[in-house]
């Protein structure tokens, strides 16, 4: 019985976060955010020779078969580091849901190259987190009509839709009636996007019948851009710490002036709770737990109002460089809004933990 | 991670499912009379159960189990859910037991450790004085050797439970040449000695829990300390970690949070359910995670004692972060029930006997108790954090 990080765990988390050192520092963050057409392949591969694409994919098919305590762990590496990767999707949620719904034929045409980092996968499930304008996608025929916003993992080769009923549906990207429409966010170190659909032909994943296959990636997927926010967070927290640790005022450095070291107590204190309840969200997941559902809302819900208090606080202890782009400190506090609303704000997946309980 | 919450769990809750269905009702009501005999009864059948002094060896009057975070979980969870009274946990309990089994001699626990277990002996803990309170090593009590008698003079204050203990741990200072922090000792009173008057201090509450304690020439056994002269110091902050652990803990949060789940269930609004608002409801469940996040948190804390492998921070932020989610928790029951929330003691349609407004109040007091949420903050930014400490003002 252990509450903790294997050895191996945390091995993990070290290498990636020595390669990511030195292939995604925020300079090169900058040259992502500031060219549309930067695939950012050099960190992509950088990552991918330590197997950061197939992390959770079975070995049978190129992967390394590890869980998503694993993936979440990774997810808080590269949110520590901003980086501009595609992950959640193309790593995690797709390849399971693939897993758990789709054909032998499906898995084998797409896991192996998932898993090498050769294609990446994105997920267009949004409407089922709260559809916004007239989002929406119907299957009729064969094909699918409508319209997904706020995909994943945007700048994908082939996409997981959702429709209206919950069923999965693979879309390659070149697919004839297929649109792709950046959107462009406050957040830059990934990209964003809609996709517009006139008749393209889909197959479904067969599973995909079950709307608790959608159900449980969508729970993956919180906890992921959980994990994404602690990184970020602690960031931005150490950050703080650190800079009060040597800027100095009124003869003294600022860390020693109690109303600076409260903030910073403040922060550690909402911030480290979450770490331990993000292990716990991933692990039940892992182990099908019957809370998982409702333990995989709230971890995404709290660590929102936690991310997003870290971000305003840590910020503020920087003063007025926190607010400039030279700090780029911003980079991190927009991650953390971007994952708060994504695949449901708090008020929304509180009001999700809300009905699985029979309180709603 | 290894939670396998494999079939010996399952068939381990069905035990204490089991246990709580077959003896529950016999469990007193919260809260209950720390003399009364029901409590003791119970208190001993929890003991005998292993639901209470768990991991305390056998020999000392525990249960002897192997410590498991698991089996610990399962308990605190079973308990709320069935809103059954837990066991006592009073300072006795919950502070000098440990220390004992730490720091005390095997005389010292063979002494105290099974009747305090039992409920039988009731302790308070004399720390504060009215110019030691966040400072607390400015104390000034005295204690001073003479033949084979420590005789102590000093007041304490804010004592809690004095006026119904048998016995107080003290903080006193005994080497008056050392430098404050090592001039302190644990000493062992008990409270029927001559020279001890306690004079109780109302709380806002209404009740007089907690006490002034005037010691004059007060002469008690040299064998009364525990650990070494000079050591008070080191051995009351290695057991202010349990009263921290105790006093912010979510499995006990989580008891009252399941008892607003009821609330919400029963009080109506022009008609409607309070769980059916949806405003309501998202105070309730953000409480809630909240709650989740302290109760993970609490499970990484016990295991990285078990394990060795220590979580420092986290087990910093316990009595902030805990004693502000309870006082929160009883302060919704309060703004849900509308004006009712406002009726206390004695009023016709009062809810739950007035718990709510009482520990509410009771919560703002554990706030400040035992190390102030602003002492706490100090606490995680310079150790948590390494940030720098406060320029000292005066010498001390
Ligand atoms: C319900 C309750 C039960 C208690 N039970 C016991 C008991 O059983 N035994 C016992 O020995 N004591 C007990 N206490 C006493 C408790 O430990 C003290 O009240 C507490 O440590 C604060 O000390 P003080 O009351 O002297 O306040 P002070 O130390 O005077 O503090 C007043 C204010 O100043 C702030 N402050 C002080 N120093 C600093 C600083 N360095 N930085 C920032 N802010 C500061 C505090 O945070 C607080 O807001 C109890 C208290 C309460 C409320």
């Amino acid at each position: 019985m252990d509450f903790g990080l294997s050895d191996d765990q945390t091995l993990l988390q070290t290498s990636l976060s020595r390669v990511l050192n030195v292939a995604a520092p925020l300079a090169r963050v900058r040259r992502f955010a500031e060219d549309e057409t930067d695939k950012a392949s050099d960190v992509w591969d950088a990552l991918a020779s330590l197997g950061l694409p197939g992390l959770v994919i079975a070995p049978a098919r190129g992967g390394m078969g590890l869980g998503l305590l694993d993936a979440a762990l990774a997810a808080e590496c590269l949110g520590r580091h901003v980086a501009p990767i595609p992950f959640a999707a193309t790593s995690v949620m797709v390849p399971l849901a693939l897993q758990d719904a789709g054909t032998t034929a499906q898995c084998a045409r797409w896991l192996p190259s998932l898993a090498e980092g050769a294609c990446t996968a994105g997920l267009a499930v949004s409407e089922h987190t709260g559809a916004k304008e007239d989002a929406g996608v119907r299957y009729i025929d064969g094909r699918l009509c409508g319209r997904a916003l706020f995909v994943l993992d945007f700048a994908a080769d082939v996409f997981l839709v959702a429709d209206e009923s919950a069923r999965l549906y693979l879309v390659e990207r070149d697919a004839a009636g297929l649109e792709a429409r950046s959107l462009v966010s406050i957040d830059r170190s990934r990209r964003l996007g809609e996709l517009l659909f006139r008749a393209v032909p889909a197959v479904c994943l067969p599973g995909s019948e079950n709307p608790l296959v959608l159900q449980r990636t969508l729970d993956r997927g919180r906890v992921l851009l959980a994990a994404d926010t602690l990184g970020a967070a602690q960031h931005m927290l150490d950050a703080a710490v650190s800079y009060a640790g040597t800027r100095q005022q009124f003869g003294r450095v600022i860390g020693s002036f109690q109303a600076v070291k409260h903030l910073c107590a403040e922060m550690a204190a909402a911030l480290e709770p979450c770490r331990a309840l993000l292990w716990y969200a991933a692990h039940s997941l892992d182990l099908e737990a019957t809370d998982a559902h409702i333990t995989a809302c709230h971890t995404k819900a709290h660590m929102a109002e936690v991310g997003k208090f870290v971000a305003k606080t840590a910020t503020e202890v920087h003063g007025g460089v926190g607010f400039t782009d030279l700090l780029g400190l911003h980079y991190w506090f927009k991650r953390i809004g971007l994952n708060r609303q994504w695949l449901g704000s708090p008020e929304r997946l509180r009001h999700e933990a809300a009905r699985a309980q029979g309180y709603a | 991670m290894d939670l396998s919450f494999g079939s010996r769990y399952a068939t381990f809750r069905e035990s204490v499912r089991s246990f709580l269905a077959l003896h529950g009702a016999s469990a007193p009501a919260v809260p209950p009379d720390l003399r009364a005999l029901p409590t003791l009864r119970w208190q001993q059948r929890l003991l005998e159960h292993g639901y209470a002094g768990r991991a305390i060896p056998t020999r000392y009057g525990g249960y002897g189990a192997t410590p498991d975070i698991l089996e610990t979980r399962i308990i605190a969870e079973e308990f709320a859910e069935a809103q059954v009274f837990p066991g006592l946990s009073g300072q006795g309990i919950m502070m000098l037991v440990p220390t004992l089994i730490e720091f005390g001699t095997e005389a010292q626990r063979e002494q105290f450790i099974a009747p305090t277990l039992r409920g039988d002996l009731i302790w308070c803990q004399g720390y504060s004085e009215p110019n030691a309170g966040s400072d607390l090593a400015s104390l000034t009590t005295r204690a001073v050797l003479v033949g084979d008698e420590w005789v102590i003079n000093g007041q304490k204050i804010w004592t809690s439970t004095a006026h119904l203990a048998d016995w107080m741990f003290c903080l006193v200072r005994t080497e008056l040449t050392s430098p404050k922090h090592l001039g302190i000792s644990f000493l062992l009173l008990e409270m029927s000695t001559p020279g001890i008057e306690v004079r109780p201090l109302v709380t806002m509450t209404g009740d007089a829990s907690f006490n002034e304690v005037f010691l004059t020439d007060v002469r008690i056994p040299a064998t009364q300390i525990v650990g070494g002269r000079g050591e008070g110091w080191k051995i009351a902050n290695a057991l202010l970690s349990h009263e921290r652990g105790m006093l912010g803990n979510p499995n006990v949060t989580l008891q009252r949070f399941n008892a607003l789940v009821d609330l919400f269930r029963q009080e109506t609004i022009d008609g409607r359910r309070l769980i059916d608002d949806p405003v309501w409801r998202e105070r309730l469940l953000k409480l809630q995670g909240r709650m989740l996040a302290l109760r993970c948190n609490d499970l990484r804390v016990l295991s990285g004692r078990l394990n060795d492998r220590s979580a420092p921070l986290a087990a910093m932020l316990v009595k902030l972060e805990g004693t502000e989610l309870r006082h929160e928790v009883e302060g919704l029951a309060i703004d849900a029930l509308g004006e009712l929330g406002v009726l206390y003691r004695g009023s016709p349609l009062l809810r739950d006997q007035g718990l709510w407004q009482q520990h509410h109040m009771y919560f703002l007091g554990l706030i400040i108790g035992g190390g102030t949420s602003q002492i706490q903050k100090n606490i995680i930014a310079e150790r948590g954090l390494g940030m720098p400490r406060e320029p000292k003002l005066a010498a001390g």
